[in-house]
Formats: C-alpha cells, sequence, structure tokens
C-alpha cells in the first residue's frame, strides 16, 4: 500500500516515521520526501498486511493519510501520444506501448508530479 | 516499368489500387526489392504528427453594419493580425491570450474545428467607407466566409534533438529539458516522415494534394527554412472541413501556444527508385543533438545521432545512457497514414502530380544583424577584494567608490560576491569579521563576448544585480550591473 503523509508544522518535526515503525514492526519504504520547516510531504510503501496499523497511528498522531490506489490520471480524450512526458518520469513509470501509445505503469508511478507539468496538452493530473 | 500519377489515379477509380503504409512499404522492399515492389505497389501514405509552431488560419468575417475596418482584432483574446483588407485576419497558432493562461491561436483554431463558438471582438478607426470603430460579437466556422489553415513551415523532414548540458532545467519548445544532459528530445517521424520518402522531392512539390488535419490539403510550396535535407513545407487546407482528432491545440509550458498538425501525404510508386526511396530506415536518417544550454543561435552539436537510435528511447551521452522523448506522436501519425490509405483504396482520395518542383537545395540563413551586443562592450573596471578584508573594510570602499558590488578574489580567480545588502544583513545581525564568511560563493558569472541580452537574463532569472565577468581561469575582468544594462536601454 502506498500512502502520501502530509506534515503540518507541528507533527513535521516529529520521528513519526521511526515510531511507527518501532509500534508495528512495519518496514516503511519513503519514496519521495519533500520537508521543510513548516510542512512536509512523505510518499512512503508499507506492506498490505500492516498499513492500517500503520494509518491508524500516523493519523491519531495528527498527519493526514491519502491512501494511494490509483497513479497518475491521463485523459485519453488530451493524450496525443507524443510521449514529451516519458523521458521526464524519474521511474520510468510512462513508456510507449506496442501500439505507440503512451501508457501509465501505475505500481511505478510515485506521485512527483513531473509529468504533470510538462505535458503539452495538459493531459496529465495527479489524482488528489 | 514505369507509372503515371493517371495511371494510378485510374487504378484508384477502378477499385484495384494496391496501397500501403510507409511502415509497411520498408518490409515489402526488403522482401521483393524494388523492383518487384514497384510492379506490386502503387502508392505509399507517409505521415506525421507534430507540434508546428508556424500554422494558422485567414479568416474572412464577413462584413459588419454598419461595416469596420479592422485595424486590431481578437479572437477569445488572441490577437490575430489584420494588415490586410478590411475583415481578413490571420491567427498564428502560437500567439497568446491576452487575459487566458495556457490559451494561444492554436486553442482557438482547434475550438473552432469542434465546432465551437469563439468570442470575435475588433477595433477600427473609421473612415468614410467603414464607419464603425468597435465590434464584438460571437462566431463559428459556419458563421466565416472563409476559413482556411495557411502554415508557412510544416513537416519537417528532420530536425535537430535537444539536450541540456546545463545545471538548470530549460523549458523550451522542444520540450522541458533536464539539467546535466538528462533526457533528449527530438521531433519528426523519421522513415515514416513525408519528405524522408521522397527526399529527391519527385513527387512531393506544388500543387500536391495531401491529407491536412484531416481535410484535403495542398502543398503551395517549399517552407521558410527550407534546407534540404532538413526540408520543409508550406500548405494549406480549408479548416471548415477538418476533424478535431487530427490536430491538438498545445502549451508547452515556459515557451507558450502551438499547434499539434497532422499531416499525411501520398507517393505515388512510378518506377523503383521511388521504391528505393520509400524504404528508407530510421538508421539511415542522421541528425545532430543540440545543446540548448547554450542560449545562442548556433547550438553547440553534442554528437550526430540516428532516428533510429532516438526511436530506440535511449542514446549515449558522455559515456551515459540518457532516455530519449519524442515530440511527434508516433501513434498519431500511424494513424494518419492508415486513414490515408483507406481513404485512396475507397476512392475518395486522388493523387497530384506537381505543378512545380521545390527546390533540391538551399540553407537556412542567419539573420543580417546590425551588431550584436557583447558584454564586453558594457562592462566596468571592479574593484575586488581579497576574503580576509574585514566587513567595515568592505563598507568603507563600497561607500568611497559608490559601489555596490565588490567580487573575491583570492590567487587570482574569483571565490566569491558581496553586495550592500550582504553588508546591511550583517550589520544587522551584529556580524563581524572577514568578508570570507558572508560572501556569496556560487557566483552567477558571465563572459566577455555574451551577448547582453544573455547577460539580462542571467540577472532576471537569479534575481540579482551585477555579474562579475571572468576569462576561462575564473580571472575577473570587469563586471556588468543591471543598472549599465537599463542605461543601455534607455538610450
Amino acid at each position: 500500500m502506498r500512502m502520501i503523509l502530509r506534515f503540518d508544522s507541528k507533527t513535521v518535526t516529529k520521528p513519526l516515521l521511526s515510531k511507527t515503525t518501532l509500534e508495528t514492526g512495519a518496514l516503511i519504504n519513503i519514496l519521495r520526501a519533500e520537508v521543510g520547516s513548516r510542512r512536509g510531504e512523505i510518499l512512503i510503501e508499507v506492506e498490505d498486511e500492516k498499513a492500517e496499523k500503520v494509518e491508524e497511528i500516523l493519523v491519531s498522531e495528527g498527519v493526514e493519510v491519502i491512501e494511494l490506489v490509483e497513479a497518475i490520471q491521463k485523459d485519453e480524450d488530451k493524450c496525443v501520444h507524443c510521449g514529451v512526458c516519458i523521458s521526464i518520469c524519474p521511474t520510468e513509470a510512462l513508456r510507449f506501448n506496442g501500439e505507440k501509445k503512451v501508457v501509465i505503469e501505475a505500481e511505478k508511478c510515485v506521485h512527483c508530479g513531473s509529468c504533470v507539468k510538462v505535458c503539452p496538452t495538459q493531459a496529465l493530473s495527479l489524482p488528489f | 516499368m514505369v507509372k503515371t500519377v493517371e495511371e494510378i489515379n485510374q487504378k484508384i477509380k477502378e477499385g484495384n489500387v494496391r496501397v500501403v503504409t510507409a511502415a509497411e512499404m520498408k518490409e515489402i522492399v526488403a522482401e521483393l526489392g524494388a523492383e518487384d515492389a514497384a510492379k506490386e505497389v502503387d502508392v505509399v501514405t507517409t505521415g506525421t504528427f507534430g507540434a508546428m509552431c508556424s500554422s494558422g488560419a485567414f479568416f474572412n468575417f464577413g462584413h459588419a453594419d454598419p461595416p469596420i475596418k479592422m485595424q486590431r482584432v481578437w479572437l477569445n483574446d488572441v490577437e490575430a493580425y489584420t494588415g490586410v483588407a478590411a475583415v481578413d485576419a490571420y491567427l498564428g497558432a502560437t500567439q497568446l491570450s491576452e487575459t487566458k493562461e495556457m490559451y494561444g491561436g492554436g486553442h482557438v483554431i482547434e475550438e473552432l474545428v469542434e465546432g465551437k463558438e469563439v468570442e470575435l471582438k475588433a477595433t477600427g478607426y473609421g473612415t468614410d467607407c467603414y464607419p464603425r470603430k468597435e465590434l464584438y460579437t460571437e462566431i463559428s466556422l459556419e458563421d466565416v466566409n472563409q476559413a482556411v489553415m495557411v502554415n508557412p513551415r510544416n513537416a519537417y523532414q528532420r530536425y535537430n534533438a535537444a539536450t541540456n548540458s546545463s545545471n538548470r532545467i530549460l523549458r523550451t519548445y522542444m520540450g522541458t529539458l533536464l539539467p546535466n544532459f538528462g533526457n533528449v528530445t527530438f521531433a519528426g517521424t523519421g522513415e515514416i516522415s513525408p519528405l524522408n520518402n521522397d527526399p529527391e522531392y519527385r513527387t512531393i512539390g506544388v500543387g500536391t494534394r495531401i491529407f491536412l488535419c484531416g481535410a484535403k490539403g495542398y502543398i503551395i510550396g517549399e517552407g521558410t527554412q527550407h534546407a534540404p535535407p532538413y526540408g520543409t513545407l508550406m500548405v494549406k487546407g480549408n479548416l471548415k472541413e477538418m476533424k478535431a482528432e487530427y490536430m491538438k491545440a498545445a502549451y508547452f509550458p515556459g515557451y507558450g501556444a502551438t499547434l499539434f498538425v497532422g499531416i499525411g501525404i501520398p507517393i505515388p510508386i512510378l518506377d523503383a527508385e521511388m521504391a528505393r526511396f520509400t524504404a528508407v530506415r530510421n538508421g539511415e536518417i542522421e541528425t545532430k543533438i543540440l545543446d540548448f544550454g547554450v542560449p545562442r543561435r548556433d547550438r553547440p552539436v553534442v554528437r550526430k545521432v540516428t532516428y533510429e537510435e532516438l526511436i530506440s528511447g535511449k542514446v549515449e551521452i558522455n559515456g551515459e545512457e540518457v532516455r530519449v522523448s519524442p515530440l511527434s506522436s508516433f501513434y498519431m501519425a500511424e494513424k494518419i497514414m492508415k486513414e490515408l490509405k483507406r481513404q485512396i483504396e475507397k476512392g475518395e482520395f486522388f493523387l497530384t502530380s506537381p505543378v512545380d518542383r521545390i527546390p533540391k537545395e538551399g540553407a537556412s540563413k542567419p539573420m543580417r544583424q546590425k551588431e550584436v551586443k557583447i558584454v564586453k562592450s558594457v562592462m566596468v573596471k571592479a574593484h575586488t577584494i581579497p576574503p580576509h578584508t574585514s566587513i567595515e573594510e568592505a563598507a568603507r570602499l563600497m561607500i568611497e567608490k559608490g559601489l555596490n558590488h565588490l567580487p573575491v578574489v583570492e590567487e587570482g580567480r574569483l571565490v566569491g560576491i558581496i553586495t550592500s545588502w550582504d553588508i546591511a544583513k550583517a550589520v544587522a545581525k551584529d556580524k563581524t569579521g572577514s568578508v570570507a564568511e558572508i560572501m556569496t560563493r556560487r557566483v552567477v558569472v558571465t563572459h566577455p563576448d555574451e551577448p547582453v541580452d544573455i547577460a539580462a537574463r542571467k540577472m532576471e532569472q537569479n534575481d540579482i544585480s551585477a555579474l562579475p565577468v571572468v576569462d576561462s581561469k575564473r580571472r575577473v575582468l570587469g563586471i556588468v550591473t543591471s543598472e549599465d544594462l537599463s542605461k543601455l536601454i534607455a538610450r
């Protein structure tokens, strides 16, 4: 399970991920982190069985948790399959299929939004 | 064996023409050889679908009552050119909206083709024959007399690919280029692109009927900047007959608006030579990767590359594997080739012989400029200080000499810069000591031969007001300040 964690000025300074791991024994993989002095956003991956417990603890500590079930969204009416996004994606989640259409491999997407900013037809968007 | 276009058209009429796409033709020639392929195949369809900035449309809006001679005209707040007759105007794909973000001429054209209404606003100066001075209405393609797409430069045969050696992200018409050779982008569809399949321009010429955004269009002549083998075409077509699915308005972040244009060109296989031409492979089509990190007209060539390497999705630069993005849609190009093939097979599209040839040679010249103002001509002497200078001493020097910037030099090389703002900050924080403690170490610099415009952009982007001028060994030769540059503009 992938989750986006949003920290505010209170929670951002606390070592909450370590705390969560110690309490649950869950192995947390950090896929992306942008942490500043007043807020932070971290994308984590947690084993499915422990996801619920991890979420519960983080929420009780005041962290906003968004469960990621979807990858970046592509509007098929807008996409012309030019592929500008492909070389921009840091995790190679975008590629051409056999039909030369641009497709998204959801499990590789880390929701960084890089592709959203470069799409010339504004076909890409984050799902939340 | 020689076929004529008339004979091929006769076959189309009779319904027994053999049409293949350019992609299919490669295989056929490889299997049968050029001679037999020429007997077998009558027409090869080619296609491309890319962002083509040099595109737009002429409109004749019809006359209002009382009539107006449009001096300026806007469609959805995107200005069109009206320096022609009273109600004629040309809307360019890259013209930006004056009110709406990420919207331009290409978007207006797309909306019109989708059947939508757009706002028409015009102003005039009033004449005896055209008394009206203002006009505001809504129009659709049905309302206007003519709407003709006329694109001065489309269908580039091949195009220079782009990369970026600099340490910052570049937002260009070639898409977003990541720092430190982070990616490569390229345009054009290589072996299926029209002009690569007729490199001598035997059948593609003035008057050739083509598929243009879903309508039947025509080649007017060679396009602007036509420079074989970087050939281009000027084309026209009736906007009213076009289909939105074969065009797409676009906005490249940091660059601006443009239009994806879909073009298909049928190539008659008149003889074995044409069969050989249409068998061209991506590996034979070469272009260059240019470094957009150098913001000059003559961008350095990073390396030569074939379309085969580009299309593979990865190229090597300085021993590293770099990922590649196309800017043209191969999916759409394929769709256009197939649609054109279908139309010819159904007898809906007939071939033409060129009325005239387009040039087989030509070069795109650089602009004749009076002079390019370079940094050397505006820089002034810089007062430099060593890093151990005290903050007080630096402050005194600034006041005495009337300076805001002091480059810091150690052993003859630039190691930092100190500004009056840095001094003020140090004073506010009760900081004492040497300038080395408060100076900026990552100095943005310029060079004596750099154009003034580029130096000015560096200052603007970094939000700074001066640039030390250094040579290749980072020895300080002088300094340019934004004050000096603004004097230059005021003059």
